[in-house]
């Protein structure tokens, strides 16, 4: 490796990064998705996946899930910065494994095929709340509802059976029981 | 039914509600009418400027010299780029600024109209927060909200962007509302418990040091008053940042220099080897900090800072204060003197031992140089500057570079809000619009920029801007003839290759201070350094003092090379044992 002539320090220990989901309430306005957005790339914070739209119409509010990976340190900050923004309201997280949330994503997958093929596609898709949204004698469009690695399996397991296009949500979340995020 | 006011007019409402006195700004098209309005408006001064990233500069050094926003008028297009490099330098800073730039009429915008830039999608990472009116209606709101923005928490710059046909739109003004809203965003929530807890650490610490930062400056001079209580209470050592410089007077016995980089061999070593560290309002930099992994290793370590986001960035805090300077030492104040009163045994005994070993450190003297009879030395200036302008209540700026160490090592200032230098960001040509801007906030006092020749170049367009208000600013340059950090890097790591850090072809400054209008010295022998400085200070008018100092002096003593504070490189005499080696030239 070449000699470092950097000004600045050189990175040392590492520690591991956890999958973490974060929501975040903010006034529906102009640019506020550009704002949080541009807080994780500006900051070298990672975005695996993003799910935004209007919560509440009276009081404007938007709400906002990414899903992303970072070490504690930096989900911490994470969680601060974005509290710094004017337009956010407030911001929730949890990880990944966190039983007291329920996570979930949608997706459509497109499969085109004789009958028993589209057939076998339910069948496999049956764990998932399958829906037949649009059929025709050789294709359909089914939608399910899962977790991220299960539409990724999903998505693998189609495939030989004549899934021809796959469109999919960033994840939502919401706790389980009465209680709600403050 | 109520008058209906222009968008112009508004602006201008807005800016007299705000108590704004003056506006650093230059005239383009898309302000057009905030230009025809200002003559009807007789409280707010407008200053022009020769170049926007003056406007922004100048407004950062009323700011910081007075404690109120900076205000700053610009046009679209090359008038909001052009003032990008002072907005993120004051976001880097914690500067309040609010900046008004035109935009071209809502409905070109989008579609590369002449002088169109996407103002608020450039000033979005480098502002708290930035607006694009694009409604009449919003606009009273939008500029009070602004103003909050600007001043509350931890301060920074905004942006307001108001296209063209706003300008001219016509609606009923709407007042400030004195409402809070906190959003979530509530600054000073610390609680008795932390402050009890920090005053047991207090008690219980044999090697404290305190250290502290710009966030005591911006939280107001009454929490200079404060801390200076504290460290009298306590009988700690303390140091600082380059920021926090002022806030505590820096020819006390108790205040130990400058810390990081370029700090003092004592503040340095006591940050290595205290038991007990308390951040007030700092950030734990990287000029700071060092090698992070060995940073202050056997400390329990206290952080108050106003931002929550500050807190566990780079370095662990064993207690975080979230709250304003003032408020949070006042607390702590009187929570010590409270128990002083119960048992009159102070802590001082405790840390006796810890003074002694600061004291050894201090017998190093590491700020010392070799000084000369033939060549002026630069820190030798900067020194006869401080003793022959320390009786005059003085306010200093500086640009970037060794010049802006030495003038940090050795200017020693005693009030908070008399520094202005450009820490976070390091922008060359920085300091002489930063002086327009003190001087405009306090028109008698004695404001001196303390630059460099290769940084002074880079605005020194705003000279023009001095000499049209009378402003009788002194540049006192430090001309070495190199960018003297670029050259000093190049010489301690890449083996003396000076690769374009020379400056070949510089302007006679005495020519052009005579081109400028104003008043040209010249220094080039020790002997008559004093005399010059004196004629310096008394003329009334704007100075460009050409101080030509020995080209190869290094600043010293020094962080090398990825090491921890404990491990620093000192003056000449010192630098034979101590070469730097291997891979610690990565961290200079």
């Amino acid at each position: 490796m070449p000699k470092s002539k950097s000004a600045y320090s050189i990175p040392t220990k590492k520690q591991k990064p956890d999958t973490y989901i974060f929501v975040v309430w903010v006034d529906n306005e102009a640019g506020v998705l550009a704002r949080v957005v541009g807080l994780f790339s500006g900051r070298g914070y990672n975005i695996e996946s993003l799910a935004v739209a209007e919560v509440d119409a009276v009081k404007n509010i938007s709400r906002i899930t990414i899903v992303t990976t970072g070490t504690p340190q930096v989900i911490d900050q994470i969680r601060l910065q974005l509290t710094k923004l004017v337009p956010v309201h407030k911001v929730a997280e949890f990880k990944r494994e966190d039983k007291g949330v329920i996570f979930k994503e949608m997706a459509l997958f497109k499969v085109v095929g004789k009958r028993n093929k589209i057939q076998k596609c339910l069948n496999a898709c049956k764990k998932f709340n399958p829906v037949i949204l649009d059929e025709t004698k050789t294709s359909a469009v089914i939608q399910i509802t899962a977790l991220r690695r299960e539409i990724d399996k999903m998505n693998k397991r189609l495939k030989p059976l004549g899934l021809i296009s796959t469109s999919r949500t960033g994840a939502v979340a919401m706790t389980r029981g009465a209680k709600i995020f403050n | 039914m109520p008058k209906l006011l222009t968008g112009a007019e508004i602006v201008f409402k807005c800016l007299e509600e705000q108590k704004v006195e003056h506006i650093f700004g230059y005239p383009g098209g898309a302000v057009l009418p905030i230009y025809d309005e200002l003559k009807n408006h007789p409280s707010i001064k407008h200053i022009l400027v020769r170049h926007e990233q003056g406007a922004g500069h100048a407004a950062e050094g009323y700011a910081r010299s007075s404690g109120k926003p900076g205000v700053v008028l610009v046009t679209s297009g090359p008038g909001a780029t052009n003032v990008v490099t002072a907005l993120t330098d004051a976001y880097m800073d914690s500067v309040p600024l609010v900046c008004i730039s035109g935009q071209v009429p809502t409905h070109l915008i989008g579609t590369d109209a002449f002088q169109e830039c996407d103002t608020t999608g450039i000033t979005r990472p480098c502002t708290k927060h930035n607006w694009l009116v694009k409604d009449i209606n919003d606009l009273s709101k939008v500029i009070h909200e602004a103003f909050r923005v600007a001043t509350t928490g931890r301060p920074g710059p905004v942006l307001i962007d108001i296209p063209k046909d706003i300008q001219f739109a016509k609606t009923k003004y709407k007042k400030q509302n004195k409402e809070k809203k906190l959003n979530g965003k509530s600054h000073n929530k610390f609680s008795k418990d932390q402050i009890d807890e920090l005053v047991k650490l207090l008690s219980k610490a044999k090697k404290p040091i305190i250290y502290s930062g710009g966030g005591v400056i911006n939280s107001g001079p009454k929490a200079s008053q404060a801390l200076r209580e504290f460290v009298e209470l306590t009988g700690f050592p303390i140091t600082s940042t380059l920021q926090g410089l002022g806030a505590y007077p820096g020819d006390d016995n108790q205040f130990l220099g400058m810390l990081g980089m370029h700090g003092t061999y004592e503040a340095n070593n006591a940050m290595h080897d205290c038991d007990l560290l308390i951040n007030i309002g700092a950030r734990f930099d990287d000029r700071i900090t060092g090698k992070i992994d060995e940073f202050s290793p056997n400390s329990k370590k206290v952080h108050i800072d106003i931002d929550p986001s500050s807190i566990n960035k780079i370095i662990k805090v064993d207690l975080a204060i979230v709250g304003d300077v003032t408020s949070v030492i006042s607390k702590i104040n009187k929570t010590i003197s409270k128990r002083k009163n119960g048992h009159s045994k102070s802590n001082k005994s405790n840390i006796a031992k810890w003074w002694e070993q600061i004291e050894k450190w201090r017998e190093k003297d590491s700020l010392n140089f070799v000084n000369s009879d033939e060549s002026i030395k630069p820190q030798h200036a900067v020194k006869r500057l401080y003793e022959l302008t320390k009786n005059k209540d003085t306010y200093v700026t500086t640009e970037v570079g060794q010049h802006q160490m030495w003038a940090a090592q050795h200017y020693k200032f005693n009030k908070p809000n008399r520094w202005m230098t450009s820490g976070g960001l390091g922008t060359m040509g920085y300091g002489l619009p930063a002086a327009v801007g003190v001087q405009i906030a306090h028109p008698e006092k004695l404001v001196i920029d303390i630059a460099g020749e290769a940084s002074v170049l880079m605005t020194m367009q705003e000279m023009s801007t001095a000499v049209q208000y009378n402003l009788p600013i002194k540049i006192f340059i430090l001309n070495n003839q190199y960018m003297g950090m670029v050259r000093q890097w190049q010489e301690l790591l890449h083996e003396k290759n000076y690769s374009e850090s020379y400056s070949e072809a510089l302007p006679d400054f005495m020519k052009m201070a005579e081109a400028y209008g104003c008043k040209g010295i010249k220094a080039d022998n020790p002997a008559d350094l004093d005399d010059k400085i004196q004629e310096m200070i008394d003329y009334d008018g704007p100075v460009i003092f050409d101080c030509h100092v020995d080209p190869n002096e290094n600043c010293f003593p020094m962080i090398p090379s990825g090491k921890p504070h404990n491990q620093m490189i000192l003056g000449p005499n010192d630098q034979e044992e101590n070469k730097i080696k291997g891979k610690g030239k990565a961290l200079v």
